[in-house]
């Protein structure tokens, strides 16, 4: 961020560089998580553990597997770009 | 005007269009036939993915896969969905930036390893073909069942067709044909789905009507579904049966196979921009969503629209006589892939679960001899228009739907395996002086060649053609995948631990696969009998792909650790390929 007066073409140093990894690693951890828990988690591994969450004639876990896990999937991807754009531009890294 | 001529009518317009396209989308440089110029806008380049994507097993077999079985077959929907996730986080605007052609071009460039770009290429090249034989097969049986020509016949048309766009327009042709193609195949799957949720549910919208009343019962409709199939002696519908570790790493094989499949990962390299690659990844999981959320409904109402016609007193009543079957009964009779086989002689249509020991009493209380009645997967989706009484042209846009999945999928593996030959091999292994020119004419010959393979194999399909999908995604899951991975998010793995890495990967998977299918699918050779008793920990060979891609990432972490890091043009590299700023823009040549 202590970058943004340099050349336009320019990259900035290695240390803003290196915190403009170290944001993205972290928005990617919190959303593989999201994606974890929402498939592999609900929809199988936690499903006996929720079952008694009833959703439309059968459990909750059912709706995660064939339909709420592509629901946030699409909530993830796009989470993750809007804000990575944002990160992009603090960093100024941004095309 | 008959079904016959209304078939032929909207098929043939639909490859006029993808002609015409061809035409007006030729290829005049090797970055227009690799990439598309890097000048698709990321909505079209999403809906692009989504036909390459989603082939003929996406828009026939899923939904019949999935009710047979119910929730236990969930895995295909999150697995083939999830991997976008994987892509659009780990892989694509990343590989986007690298910007290059070809997959084995980041893993050679970033491994400096001429070894590693064969492994790549080898992995690229079995994955790809495996895969593009059941999309001509695919081809060939939709013609044959929607047009009535022979099988070959309908191959030879599909081949020519895709040959026209491919070679001459490469990248940009297919990319563009791909996006006419998702129009064609995601309306003919969702319009009789719509109506068919009507039907059962009064709702519209086929996702909702999933988790909606059932109109005539009152009851939720997968609560009346899972008490009509556990009546006749089936595992309930939305009930778990399977080993859920084998079910864990099925989904997960999936998922990192589709984020390590060339030809998918080669559509984010059209795109101007690395914010582009991460957007349009998102834009291909809504179109692929569309199919992939309508899927489950259409396999939970096609099953109990089944029940349903064979008992349509409830299933406490007697069947349905063979007499008064419906039409759509008797027409797909006629293909074989619907069977009926009086076995108690009573003239009725028994259909029930006869595998199942403890339904096996209340069977014979009520005469049945066996069930009776044998029903591919595949008609779901086919048979769908007809099940619902819809008008001849949805049927028309079923056979237009089902060949514009299995074409866009295979252009676009025809293009990965020829810019792997061109490009890879040609380019950068054998003759690297070879001019732009010369390197166009070479992708173009590669990529004929490569049709007249896949057409061979069409029309000869080796026996095991069904088993090597499995391979396909195990081999990208084990080898390919891991090695993106760790060329982007690790600066230590180097040439020795990549090369490692992969190749345990890709012969642990491989000797696992042929230990239960046979070495090299040849029947009879396997070791062990292919059956859930006999898998290690209950790990079936498709799921076997996580596991390899496991071994693959300690393997190649464990050789780094012990040999040299990485030259500092690697390490520069890498710091590139994670900044954004500074991707190539569009139409550069």
């Amino acid at each position: 961020m202590s970058n943004t007066t340099k050349v336009e073409n320019e990259v900035g140093t290695s240390s803003s560089k290196s915190a403009y990894w170290a944001a993205n690693l972290r928005l990617i951890k919190i959303c593989l998580v999201v994606w974890f828990t929402v498939s592999f988690g609900f929809a199988i591994l936690l499903r006996p553990m929720i079952s008694g969450i009833e959703f439309a004639g059968t459990d909750l876990g059912f709706w995660f597997a064939q339909q709420g896990s592509i629901l946030f999937f699409l909530a993830i991807i796009f989470t993750y770009s809007i804000k990575m754009n944002k990160i992009d531009k603090e960093h100024s890294v941004d095309e | 005007m008959d079904q016959y001529t209304l078939n032929m009518l909207v098929v043939g317009a639909t490859f006029a269009l993808y002609i015409g396209i061809a035409i007006w989308a030729r290829a005049g440089t090797t970055s227009e036939f690799y990439a598309a110029g890097r000048g698709v806008h990321p909505v079209l380049n999403g809906m692009a993915t989504g036909a390459d994507w989603m082939s003929a097993a996406s828009f026939i077999s899923m939904a019949g896969l999935i009710s047979m079985v119910g929730y236990d077959n969930s895995s295909f929907l999150m697995g083939w969905t999830g991997g976008y996730v994987l892509l659009a986080l780990l892989l694509a605007p990343y590989l986007r930036k690298f910007g290059k052609f070809t997959v084995p071009d980041f893993i050679g460039d970033r491994f400096y390893s001429r070894t590693a770009r064969l492994v790549a290429v080898v992995c690229l090249i079995v994955a790809s073909i495996t895969y593009v034989i059941g999309q001509m097969t695919g081809v060939g049986v939709a013609f044959s069942r929607f047009l009535e020509v022979e099988k070959d016949v309908g191959l030879y048309i599909g081949a020519g067709v895709v040959f026209f766009y491919a070679v001459f327009g490469g990248m940009k042709g297919i990319t563009y044909t791909q996006v006419a193609q998702y129009c064609v195949l995601i309306f003919a799957y969702t319009v009789p789905a719509v109506f068919i949720s009507l039907q059962l549910t009064s709702n519209p919208l086929p996702p909702l009507g999933l988790f909606s009343t059932h109109t005539e019962s009152g009851l939720p409709l997968l609560q009346k579904l899972d008490q009509v199939v556990t009546d006749l002696g089936f595992n309930s519908y939305t009930g778990h049966h399977t080993n859920t570790l084998n079910m864990f790493l099925f989904t997960m094989s999936l998922m990192i196979g589709t984020a390590g499949l060339p030809h998918v990962i080669i559509r984010f390299f059209t795109v101007p921009k690395v914010s582009d690659a991460r957007w349009s990844a998102g834009w291909a999981l809504v179109f692929i969503a569309l199919l992939y959320l309508t899927a489950p409904a259409v396999g939970a109402m096609a099953r109990l629209n089944l029940v349903d016609t064979l008992y349509p007193q409830g299933i406490a009543s007697e069947a349905i006589a063979y007499d008064e079957r419906p039409e759509w009964v008797k027409n797909w009779e006629v293909t074989g892939l619907l069977k009926f086989e009086d076995k108690n002689d009573d003239g009725r249509i028994q259909y029930y679960n006869d595998k199942s020991a403890g339904f096996a009493q209340t069977a014979a209380d009520r005469g049945w001899n066996g069930s009776e009645l044998t029903v591919n997967n595949d008609i779901l989706v086919l048979a769908n228009p007809e099940i619902a009484n819809l008008p001849g042209w949805v049927i028309a846009l079923i056979a237009a739907g089902a060949l514009a999945a299995a074409l866009s999928t295979a252009a676009g593996l025809l293009l990965a395996i020829s810019s792997a030959i061109s490009h890879d091999l040609i380019k950068n292994t054998i003759n690297p002086n070879i001019s732009e020119k010369k390197e166009l004419l070479a992708a173009r010959i590669s990529m004929a060649v490569a049709i007249c393979v896949a057409t061979y194999l069409g029309l000869n399909p080796p026996g095991f053609a069904a088993q090597t999908v499995a391979l396909a995604f195990g081999l990208a899951a084990a080898s390919l995948f891991p090695a993106l991975m760790m060329g982007i998010f690790s600066k230590r793995v180097n040439n020795r631990g990549a090369v490692a890495g992969m190749l345990s990967g890709l012969i642990f998977t491989l000797i696992y696969v042929f230990w239960y299918k046979g070495w090299f699918f040849i029947p009879d050779t396997n070791m062990l009998p292919d059956t859930a008793d006999n898998w290690v920990f209950g790990i079936s060979p498709v799921s076997i792909g996580s596991v390899g891609a496991l071994l693959n990432f300690i393997v190649a972490y464990t050789v780094s650790l012990m040999s040299k890091e990485p030259p500092a043009e690697i390490i520069e590299l890498v710091e590139s390929v994670r900044t954004p700023r500074g991707a190539s823009g569009a139409h550069a040549h």
